[in-house]
């Protein structure tokens, strides 16, 4: 914090944001803690479990299942890519911190589009809700993703439940905004329509404008997991364990080798879900509909 | 009573709409009267009633506040002053939930571009009123599969839209409309985005089913031919102003204005004027028991060859010639029977349209004769009386287009519709 220099900078009020976040985020450490305590027990409950299960098992079983699931909605090729693709990262020494990764990254997302979802199709019906969302969205969005961490570990300490939260709040932006872009790109025609025949406000959402925008909603499922596996690394470094451990411990210890492990134990990571979450999307009824539109044109 | 009646219905978007319909109530321009208000009118002080079982066309171009006002009529949107009763009910009052109800029950909507869902089959998509009615699955399919046989679609209700073509996804909208049950549907430029050729057969449909259900219909169109073809009355609209109502031959022979006179220059007469208006009283018409020398009379009075001969309750049976009156004087027959002619004098109804008069006045020695609906000799129309009535049908041309002479109207307007 420089004191400005220049003379005619002197009449610059100085604005102590920093302070005043601080105050918030001590404010909130001492009165809402009961409902931190609360979110964080939640949390621990989802991602304990499901990470215990996934490391539980056999890593075999755990590729054939994931791979079984690529052939089904890919294709033998994709299948086969995943199996290699997963069975490489297991014969790496790190096959439990990605499983745990896995873990987190699916309990952050999961959370990230319950809240997501809801909230875009309100602010997709809202104009003066979307006006308000938008500029907290891009804060959200291009807020540095460490910056997350720090009222993270000032709310719930050091340890996984922190990194899922923080993951949370940053991968959930592109799921608003994409619930709210799909909603609003349905053919207005179809919607009047729907209305012409007296059908209420709730079905026209639900059997009208969700189907048709939900190619576009299934992009920001895609989005959101992207987002949350890249910020569940930046975890590491709050101690959320996984492979952001292992990449943070490379880091600091100048271990390329170990380091590129990781890595390439998130970049697989990466491209199956990618490609899963991508087919799901397509095999939506709208969304052959919608291709095969396109096709037309 | 009327089927759906609007009185001094404006929609005014943007700000001090009060205002706005303050200026434009005493009839001045839209350009003129909004200057300065940040607004713009897309329906001004329009007034219609639409009668039980009549296709009511509305008829302007794109801006003109067509597609505006037909969606008052179902309150997709909320009219800015005015009135919209439908059955009697006044629409611009009610209730959310009460509209909806409305709308399922009375009145049923068919779009320009289909508005069709994608993702559901034609059978789907076609008993979607059904469906929003909260009719059980096997009454909501029997129904459904009854609109589809009307629109001739049975054989594609398991398909997806896509499947079809622009005609049949049309005739889907159009069946999705008539499973309703409502009594009125409203169409929206509903042929508009189909070509040519399967407009026409589209609209011949659309005739058919009409004169087997009879509903009320409102349609909205740019294409004069097409309003002309499916009205029985026509409104035109000119800048979100109703300029003037009436059957299309009205609006025909006597515009209100320049503009309406202007729009309907292009229009191929041939197929709107009907025999009936450009018909003449036939001067020489003799009973069929009058005596060979009447006739002989008759010819000698008005200076002809032939006359037309009834029977009967004014049935027409045919034309008697000189040659025959004078064989039947040298007979001696007390009356023309026998020697009546259907040859030379061709017929056609009164409905008939001009443009396929040509063909029959061409090949009839003698004026066509036009009968009505029993049979009866109502009037004639000589060749020259058929050329002229063309030739005062042909509009004032605009300064700026070329003049057509009379051999072009006949030769090559026929087949423009």
């Amino acid at each position: 914090m420089s004191v400005p220099q220049s003379p005619l900078d002197a009449w610059l009020p100085r604005v102590p944001l920093g302070a005043w976040t601080e105050s918030a985020v001590d404010w909130a450490t001492g009165s809402l803690g009961p409902f931190f305590d609360a979110v964080a027990a939640v949390v621990d409950a989802l991602v304990r479990p499901l990470s215990d299960l996934l490391t539980g098992v056999p890593a075999v079983v755990v590729v054939a299942v994931l791979a079984a699931l690529g052939w089904w909605l890919r294709g033998w090729k994709f299948g086969l890519g995943t199996a290699v693709g997963l069975g490489l990262v297991a014969g790496m020494p790190y096959w439990e911190e990605t499983m745990s990764t896995l873990a987190q990254v699916l309990v952050a997302s999961v959370l990230a589009l319950l809240l997501a979802i809801p909230l875009g199709v309100f602010i997709a019906e809202n104009k003066r809700a979307s006006a308000l969302a938008r500029p907290v969205l891009d804060l959200m969005q291009t807020m540095p993703a460490f910056v997350y961490l720090i009222p993270a570990i000032f709310f719930f300490g050091i340890g996984t439940v922190p990194g899922v939260l923080a993951t949370l709040v940053f991968s959930m932006p592109p799921g608003v905004r994409l619930t709210e872009l799909g909603l609003r790109q349905v053919d207005q025609e179809i919607v009047q329509a729907a209305e012409s025949f007296g059908a209420p406000p709730w079905m026209v959402l639900l059997r009208t404008k969700l189907p048709l925008a939900l190619p576009t909603i299934m992009t920001g499922v895609n989005q959101v997991i992207m987002l949350a596996l890249s910020m569940v690394v930046i975890a590491g470094m709050v101690g959320a364990g996984g492979l952001g451990d292992v990449i943070m411990f490379a880091l600091s210890q100048v271990e390329v080798g170990s380091g590129f492990e990781g890595g390439i134990a998130v970049v697989v990571l990466a491209v199956v879900l990618d490609r899963l979450t991508d087919s799901v999307g397509d095999r939506f009824p709208s969304a052959r509909a919608q291709r095969l539109a396109r096709q037309d044109a | 009573m009327s089927a759906l009646a609007v009185k001094s219905l404006y929609k005014i978007f943007g700000n001090r709409a009060d205002e706005a319909v303050r200026r434009l109530a005493n009839g001045a321009p839209r350009a003129e009267a909004l200057v300065g208000l940040p607004t713009t009118a897309a329906v001004i002080d329009a007034n219609f009633e639409v009668r039980p079982g009549e296709i009511f066309v509305v008829m302007g171009l794109s801006g003109s506040g067509k597609s505006t006002l037909i969606r008052m009529l179902n309150g997709l949107l909320r009219p800015t002053q005015g009135s919209v009763r439908v059955d009697g009910v006044e629409l611009t009052t009610l209730k959310p939930a009460a509209l909806r109800r409305l709308r399922r029950e009375k009145i049923s909507m068919v779009f320009q571009h289909f508005a069709l869902m994608p993702h559901r089959t034609v059978l789907e998509n076609a008993g979607y009123a059904l469906e929003v009615a909260g009719l059980p699955k096997a009454e909501r399919r029997e129904r459904a599969m009854e609109a589809l046989r009307m629109v001739g679609l049975v054989e594609w209700a398991d398909k997806l839209p896509h499947d079809l073509s622009g005609g049949m996804r049309q005739r889907v909208g159009l069946a999705r409309a008539l499973a309703a049950g409502t009594d009125i549907l409203l169409m929206d430029e509903a042929f508009s985005a189909l070509d040519p050729l399967i407009r026409r057969e589209i609209q011949d449909q659309l005739l058919e089913l009409q004169a087997e259900l009879g509903k009320t219909i409102i349609f909205i169109t740019h294409d004069l031919n097409e309003a002309m073809r499916l009205g029985d009355r026509i409104a035109v609209m000119r800048d979100g102003r109703i300029v003037q109502i009436g059957t299309a031959e009205e609006i025909l022979t006597d515009p209100a204005n320049g503009y309406v006179a202007q729009f309907v220059a292009d229009v191929d007469r041939t197929r709107i004027l009907t025999a009936a208006s450009v018909m003449e009283k036939p001067q020489h018409v003799l009973d069929v028991n009058a005596g060979p020398r009447v006739a002989a009379k008759a010819l000698r009075e008005s200076q002809t060859s032939v006359v037309y001969v009834t029977g009967p309750m004014k049935k027409f049976l045919g034309t008697v010639t000189e040659d025959e009156v004078l064989r039947a004087l040298r007979e001696g027959r007390p009356n023309l029977d026998g020697y009546v002619s259907t040859e030379r004098a061709r017929t056609v109804t009164e409905d008939t349209a001009v443009a396929d008069l040509f063909a029959d006045c061409a090949e009839s020695q003698h004026p066509v004769a036009v009968l009505d609906e029993r049979g009866r000799l109502t009037g004639v129309i000589p060749r020259i009386t058929l050329l002229s009535a063309l030739a005062a049908a042909t509009p004032d041309e605009p300064a700026d287009a070329p003049a057509q002479d009379d051999v072009e109207l006949v030769g090559t307007k026929g087949e423009s519709a």
